[in-house]
């Protein structure tokens, strides 16, 4: 019989020397005279243990991790290949508490399949909800998609099948769905994640669309940062497109749907929606003003929805299991589940998708055992670089949209990136206006010069020049930002600068006697 | 410091890269940034004098194709290094160490900021995310991922490619 053994070939593994330990499992196989087959599957987001090596074994699937290339031939020693004890043992994979505790709904797949073998895809529940989506007319799929609840995940959170009502009545020739995945936020690798461990879920998702909105099109905007997620969606499209899964006649349905990968090139704001629309257009990656929204006039002028990975990923399961079904997870008024990206200074990191309502401490405490550096966590940064640092005190609060923005913070796209007791937040909210000023489309002044001024004030206070009175400045100008500004990254950048300033005053010199001028 | 390039591209090599690039995508709905990353991709960088030609092959002006360019942090104007080594700035990655990281780069490959080591073999850049937050800090060399980076495996990593480089 041949064992299959997984080893991952998405970037996360590949970054910490996957390749060479799938070589190595090959080479030794060979040079005992094994016949084993290497799968590269997605990780399973279990991040800290990768490379972890699965083995098809009789008992199920057993973990091994983080495996270097030099223990390889040990675990073959040890019997690896029939699940027997290594030191690098971890059990059944799937029984491991970390991730048996998670509800993955929109990650059900990852780690578990070939990424680009469709009928591995097929096997595992694919390709579900879009053959009921075929089978009912588009108004019934946005109502399905209004029903469960699903806001938008890239962050603003906005109501995604009221979205997609919008541009299925807007009048149009061609309509378009844009997939958001210029995933810029620091902290957050849950689209990446998806797009190279499980690439059918977002194409399926963008053909629901498609069918929901009458759209013929999509494309993906994907950072240039991440080449192997383009290569995975190139791959799975090109195949798609042989099996008749995209193109003139979607499944043979005789509706047309086709998918397009764009390459961005490393600017921030072009993760803003109307920003991407610019540069999917050929143009600078310059905000436009709103309204027009752009589900009425979008790309090219036409009817547009435009929704983040994780969002167009999560729809197959909602068109397959239901709405009642994705309603049922979660608080509030935030149904289904959050992916929780858990990063920084961070002892088990990873991908963590669970119901809407955890609270932090659980996330920071149960699943990500404290630091890595082992000192205790000072300061934590939900929502990427325009969310909040939210301090020990509300780590009792729910993750909910509604119970964090009473807060003054924000869940964004579910990135948290924790910090150690030696992170100066002065230093990281003096970063947060300087990566504004760097990547501000500079169509908006309170963004384009606030951010520039909010650097200079910042610098004054750190230097004790003044202090008193360049707070007040900066807590004005913070103020300027976010009633003036066009869009997110100048309206939310003073989040991160004023719970700093709020939460942790010490930093920014309070108490302590001005340096004179 | 103006560290040395490499050879710039010739005009014959800019006139085919560019033509080749507008041949395949020209046509294409926004065709800009596919031809743009098609011609650094052949060329390595984005010489001046491609603004011209590709201006005129997607009837735009120049002066559009120069913003568009400069806009994109992605975009070179200048050839850089053999191995551009990108190391992650961003606040995960802060969090691990990445500005000591940074620092002991710029020292042991005699870079600064967007420049290039004096035998051209390296430019090192700050890059904002590469993904792999949860193993910070990270930095990419070409399309190749690096993460839990420390000062001494990176100094493996850039020894390999010399050694590679020499052979």
């Amino acid at each position: 019989m041949i064992t299959t053994i997984f080893v991952p070939g998405d970037s996360t593994a590949l970054a910490v020397s996957a390749d060479a330990v799938a070589a190595e499992v090959a080479a030794v196989a060979r040079a005992r005279g094994i016949t084993v087959d290497i799968v590269r599957n997605g990780s399973r987001g279990l991040f800290w243990l990768e490379p972890l090596v699965e083995v098809a074994a009789p008992q199920g699937r057993v973990g091994y991790g983080p495996v270097a290339p030099e223990d390889v031939a040990s675990l073959f020693d040890a019997g690896f290949m029939q699940g027997k004890e290594h030191a690098l043992t971890l059990g059944k994979v799937e029984e491991l508490p970390w991730l048996a505790s998670q509800q993955r709904l929109t990650f059900a797949r990852i780690g578990t399949t070939d990424p680009v073998s469709l009928a591995d895809y097929e096997a595992h529940g694919g390709l579900a909800g879009l053959r009921r989506a075929l089978a009912l007319a588009p108004e019934t799929i946005v109502q399905e998609v209004i029903d469960s609840g699903l806001r938008g995940r890239g962050g603003a959170a906005f109501p995604t099948g009221i979205k997609w009502r919008t541009a299925l009545q807007a009048e149009g020739g061609t309509k378009y769905i844009v997939c958001n995945a210029d995933e810029g936020d620091s902290g957050s690798f849950a689209d990446r994640l998806l797009m190279e461990s499980d690439p059918f879920t977002l194409i399926e998702g963008m053909t629901i669309a498609g069918l929901a909105v009458n759209a013929t099109m999509g494309y993906i905007y994907v950072r240039s940062e991440y080449p192997h997620s383009i290569a995975a969606l190139n791959i799975a499209i090109e195949r798609a497109r042989a099996a008749g899964l995209l193109g003139a006649s979607v499944l043979g349905s005789g509706r047309a749907f086709d998918v397009e990968v764009r390459k961005g090139a490393g600017s921030y704001v072009c993760g803003e929606e109307t920003a991407m629309l610019e540069s999917l257009e050929g143009r600078r990656g310059v905000v436009r003003a709103k309204p027009p929204l752009p589900a009425i006039k979008g790309l090219f002028g036409q009817p547009t929805v435009i929704n983040n990975v994780v969002t167009l990923a999560t729809v197959p399961i909602i068109l397959s299991r239901g709405a009642a079904f994705y309603r049922d997870y979660g608080v509030g008024r935030s149904r289904g589940t959050l992916t929780v990206q858990l990063a920084g200074n961070i002892k088990r990191g990873g991908l963590i998708e669970t119901a809407f309502g955890i609270t932090l401490r659980e996330l920071l405490m149960t699943y990500g055992g404290g630091t890595a550096s082992g000192r205790p966590i000072r300061a934590v940064q939900v929502g990427g670089p325009l969310g909040a640092y939210v301090p020990e005190h509300q780590w009792d609060v729910p993750l909910d949209y509604e119970r964090y923005a009473e807060l003054g913070a924000v869940i964004g796209h579910g990135s948290i990136v924790v910090h150690d007791d030696t992170a100066n937040l002065a230093r990281l909210a003096r970063f947060a206006m300087q990566f504004c000023a760097f990547e501000s489309c500079g169509k908006c002044t309170p963004c384009r010069v606030g951010a520039v001024r909010g650097v200079e004030v910042i610098d004054e206070i750190i230097a004790g020049r003044n202090r008193a009175q360049q707070t007040v400045l900066l807590r004005e100008l913070c103020e300027t930002m976010v009633d003036g500004s066009l869009c997110a990254m100048g309206g939310m950048t003073p989040y991160p600068v004023l719970s700093a300033l709020n939460h942790y005053p010490g930093d920014f010199g309070e108490g302590v006697a001005d340096a004179g001028n | 410091m103006t560290a040395p390039e490499r050879s710039t591209v010739s005009s014959a090599e800019v006139a085919a890269a560019v033509t080749a690039a507008i041949k395949r995508h020209a046509q294409r709905p926004g065709a800009l940034l596919p031809l743009l990353h098609e011609v650094q991709e052949l060329l390595g960088y984005l010489p001046a004098e491609c603004e011209t030609r590709i201006a005129r092959a997607l009837n735009l002006s120049r002066a559009e194709v120069h913003g568009v360019i400069t806009f994109y942090h992605h975009f070179r104007r200048h050839p850089p290094g053999r191995h551009v080594l990108q190391i992650c700035q961003a606040e995960a990655c802060q969090s691990m160490g990445c500005a000591a990281l940074m620092d002991h780069a710029k020292v042991s490959l005699h870079c600064t900021d967007h420049h290039t080591s004096a035998d051209g073999g390296f430019s090192v850049e700050p890059v904002y995310c590469l993904g792999q937050c949860a193993n910070a800090p990270s930095a990419m060399i070409g399309e190749r991922v690096y993460a839990r980076l420390t000062p001494a495996r990176l100094d493996e990593l850039v020894a390999a490619l010399r050694a590679a480089d020499s052979r």
